[in-house]
């Protein structure tokens, strides 16, 4: 129950800080910094597979409710969702991680590499989703690859800021629970 | 039937991912057509109310840039004061008007109403700016939106009850049309979704003659902005090879980046205008 609990609060606080501090944010035309979509990266291993997908569709959602355009955020992150539990498995190398620990994380996913390249896929995924399905009309490639690859790198940026701001602290549980 | 059945649960994940994936798009597409979605009636209730909050706070940080605007705007109307004006010369004979109608009085064709912005984006390829005006205050769809100092900023696409919904000049599908205040040809005004101060003026011909600096306006041939509102001015001419018409990109002379306050312009004849359109377009 503490688990949802904490998941809805977090939902919130990062609807909000999205929405009132990185929206108002505007470094550069190609520098769009995301990084709402951390709730979906962050939440815990053993979620329903459709729940996840359902979380995704509600938190992109929300986010379009706040920019007046419904469908963009919510197809990405639908995308992400869908794609999540893949790469999850692709990575973890250590037998039974997801039993040991709740959510994914440098600790959980054994190592500094395999969670980066977790975080960096899926943030690549969600931008270049996101800015393909804006720019649909515009069939600018060249454009649209810059911006997606510039905007991966600050939102991957903003989550190792919030990593380390926002410690995480992940207790390993024991099997004979 | 069982199969059928059996063929669900197998791949009840990716079918799920597909409904909500092809929802999410029929949203999009359905929402860039008709902007009276449920979504805007009711979404926006709720987000237009948190985002007023939001702007009341954050108009504080933003009184001394409000306060220089309308210092000018104050200029401007003070240069437009009747007693500025001189009487024209009375030595001309007095000649009899044959005409019945009363030819000095005006009328009023477009009002003037203010808002203050709720919540503005220039970031992304379609951006929408939201005022906190709507129905109760006669708000319509089809109205242009200008800045204190008279820039062209948008026009309204969705009113409900408490907020309106402007699509501004920085969205895929904002076509307004503009004209070349020196030389007089129209084009219709567009963004490409990249910069947010260029603009894209399409549809001139190549006969025109267009210098760099050359001034933009409103054509007022809709019944969203009357002539000679300005949009922006010219920074280069591309000369398009496929066809026999410029591409003018624009510095747009709104900033859209600090919008605080803005002016709707009501359009007496707009109700009328709109009719008689849906008439000739029903009969065709």
């Amino acid at each position: 129950m503490t688990g949802v609990f904490k998941n809805i609060i977090r939902f919130l606080i990062i609807v909000f800080f999205q929405v009132f501090v990185l929206d108002k944010i505007i470094l550069h035309q190609m520098l769009t910094p995301y990084l709402y979509f951390i709730f979906i990266l962050w939440l815990p291993f053993k979620i329903n597979r459709s729940m996840l997908m359902l979380l995704g569709f509600l938190l992109g959602y929300t986010i379009d409710g706040f920019r007046y355009q419904p469908g963009f955020h919510a197809a990405a992150c639908v995308l992400i969702a869908y794609i999540r539990p893949f790469i999850i498995n692709l990575l973890i190398s250590q037998q039974g991680a997801e039993s040991n620990y709740n959510e994914p994380s440098i600790k959980s996913m054994g190592g500094v590499t395999p969670y980066f390249f977790y975080i960096g896929i899926l943030v690549l995924i969600h931008n270049a989703w996101l800015f393909l399905l804006e720019s649909w009309q515009f069939a600018d490639v060249g454009y649209f690859f810059i911006k997606t690859l510039l905007s991966s790198v600050l939102s991957f940026m903003l989550i190792l800021v919030t990593e380390l701001l926002f410690s995480r602290n992940q207790k390993f549980k024991t099997n004979t629970v | 039937m069982r199969n059928i059945f059996l063929f669900i649960r197998q791949h009840f994940n990716l079918l799920l991912f597909l409904f909500l994936q092809i929802f999410s798009i029929y949203l999009i597409v359905s929402y860039s057509k008709y902007h009276n979605a449920v979504f805007a009636e009711s979404f926006n209730e709720v987000t237009g109310k948190i985002n007023s909050r939001y702007s009341n706070i954050n108009q504080y940080f933003h009184l001394k840039k409000m306060n220089d605007s309308l210092i000018r705007v104050n200029e401007n109307l003070y240069n437009k004061l009747k007693s500025n004006y001189s009487i024209p010369d009375s030595v001309i004979p007095l000649q009899i008007d044959s005409l019945k109608l009363d030819s000095f009085s005006t009328f009023k064709k477009y009002s003037y109403q203010s808002a203050r912005v709720v919540s503005n984006s220039v970031s992304s390829q379609i951006n929408y700016i939201v005022l906190d005006k709507g129905k109760k205050d006669n708000l319509k769809e089809g109205m242009g939106i200008i800045d204190p100092l008279g820039n062209a900023v948008g026009i309204i696409v969705s009113v409900n009850q408490d907020y309106a919904i402007v699509m501004s000049l920085l969205h895929k599908d904002s076509h307004i049309s503009g004209k070349l205040y020196k030389t007089g040809e129209t084009g219709t005004m567009l963004w490409d979704g990249q910069d947010p101060e260029t603009l894209i003026m399409s549809g001139v011909p190549k006969s025109a003659k267009i210098a760099k600096g050359d001034m933009i306006i409103t054509s007022g041939f809709s019944t969203a902005f009357p002539l000679g509102i300005k949009i922006g001015s010219v920074t280069k001419v591309y000369n398009e090879k496929a066809n026999n018409n410029f591409k003018i990109y624009c510095k747009s002379a709104t900033n859209f980046n600090n919008l605080t306050y803005v002016y709707i312009i009501q359009n007496k004849d707009q109700d009328g205008v709109t009719a008689m359109l849906e008439k000739v377009k029903g009969q065709q």
